[in-house]
């Protein structure tokens, strides 16, 4: 099955395996930075009281999040230069991975504040407490326990997601495995090598998720 | 200028459509399979036997922990090498079916643990056997827990479908991508692809709101 696997080539394209993987990473650090705050604002806009806004995020969360990852990025790839926009693919993957992201975070967020009940803010407000050390002492302590572990969950999705941008030719991790793939005809040595990159990074978001868990929890509990 | 614009819509719509089938022919078979293996690895994950629950929990880490387009090239470009050669469509629905089984299978495997302890042994000194205690004790109540988040994962597991595109199988996002490759129209083609996604997965999304509020409805009552 595996007896003529070549370690050699996968050495010899190791350079080239560690500049997508450092593009997946730079990828989808900025676009989950981007991504919190597009959700941030739309989840504000959602709740706002204006039906204007809320209805404009509304739109748009609802559509995001019922068409593929990919159609998107079609969409901001093909459709940009329609309007006479013509921006490079990394960007045009990043705007498409933060407006996508920025969806799904806007939910998470809405779910955090509606999960602090009206009781406890106007205890606060009965308290004498004023906007910020309510927001500080009662709403965000209990909005960040349920918030924190599904916005890590969402940085998985997001950082596998950026695998779907080797479709419009960006050089990210999995782009470098089609690449080897193509050039060698060596699929079964490009696809495992990315894929255990993938799965390195995986576990150890994930066990950073998992610890921030029993952190929060631990903390609700004190 | 406006008019042309339609006419070309409705020209392709009849192409888009028959991609629209075959969306519904992948997702479709491969929600289905992943249904059934997702159940039986969920049941069998839910017990106490470690040599059971230590290579599912294996499996379902891989394939959570790697982007499905790295899946499908393994699937379609590797396996030829180890003697299994298969055609994009039968590869897509394998592929589908081993994506969907995992995630299912974390699904049940959760709604079962919640079932409480108390009915596994009332079960057990009504005299079932294992078959029988699943089938009319068990399953039924861990159900209400499983069949919400079960059709959020449908959505996305059908979303997921679009990235079988890459193999080539004619399916919505592929019919997109050939067309704006010969009518350089990106925001109309990928906004149409982009409707008829929405078109499947909007209605899955109400339900499974639906589903999520009449369950808490349901815990308030108890």
């Amino acid at each position: 099955m595996l007896e003529n696997f070549n370690f050699r080539i996968i050495w010899e394209y190791m350079p080239f395996f560690l500049e997508g993987l450092r593009n997946t990473f730079l990828i989808s650090i900025v676009s989950l930075v981007l991504a919190l705050l597009v959700g941030i604002s739309a989840c504000a806009c959602r709740l706002s009281q204006w039906r204007l806004l809320r209805g404009a995020a509304t739109i748009y969360i609802e559509s995001i999040r019922s068409t593929p990852l990919l159609v998107q990025i079609y969409f901001f790839y093909f459709g940009l230069p329609t309007l006479g926009l013509r921006i490079p693919e990394i960007q045009t993957g990043i705007l498409a991975l933060m407006l996508n992201s920025g969806a799904y975070i806007a939910e998470i967020v809405r779910a955090g504040i509606v999960s602090v009940s009206a009781g406890q803010i106007e205890a606060g407000i009965a308290s004498g407490l004023n906007y910020f050390q309510r927001m500080r002492f009662i709403i965000l302590p209990q909005a960040l326990g349920v918030t924190v572990p599904p916005l890590l969950g969402q940085a998985i999705v997001l950082f596998k997601d950026s695998a779907l941008l080797s479709m419009i030719a960006v050089a990210e991790l999995t782009r470098s495995g089609q690449v080897l793939s193509s050039e060698r005809f060596m699929p079964s040595e490009a696809f495992l090598t990315v894929a255990f990159f993938y799965l390195c990074i995986y576990f150890f978001l994930k066990s950073l998720a998992d610890w921030s868990q029993k952190k929060l929890i631990f903390r609700e509990a004190y | 200028m406006m008019l042309s614009y339609f006419q070309r819509l409705i020209e392709i719509l009849p192409f888009f459509l028959k991609g629209l089938k075959m969306t519904v022919a992948v997702a479709g078979l491969g929600l289905i399979i992943g249904t059934l293996f997702g159940f039986l690895l969920g049941i069998l994950r839910a017990s106490d036997k470690k040599w059971l629950t230590w290579p599912i929990g294996v499996y379902v880490a891989l394939i959570r922990g790697t982007p499905f387009i790295v899946q499908i090239f393994i699937i379609f470009f590797i396996l030829p090498d180890w003697g299994v050669q298969l055609d994009a469509f039968p590869a897509a629905i394998l592929a589908m079916s081993i994506l969907g089984a995992a995630f299912i299978c974390e699904i049940v495997a959760g709604g079962v643990k919640a079932v409480d302890r108390g009915q596994w042994e009332a079960a057990t000194s009504s005299g079932l056997n294992i078959i029988q205690k699943l089938r009319f004790v068990i399953v039924p109540q861990a159900m209400q827990t499983i069949l919400p988040p079960l059709v959020g994962q449908y959505v996305l597991l059908i979303k997921d479908s679009s990235v079988v595109s890459v193999i080539g199988v004619m399916e919505l996002t592929r019919v997109g991508w050939l067309t704006v490759v010969r009518i350089p129209e990106g925001l109309m083609v990928f906004s149409l692809v982009g409707v008829l996604y929405f078109a499947i997965s909007y209605p899955l999304i109400l339900l499974s709101n639906r589903m999520e509020r009449k369950m808490s409805l349901g815990q308030v009552r108890l």
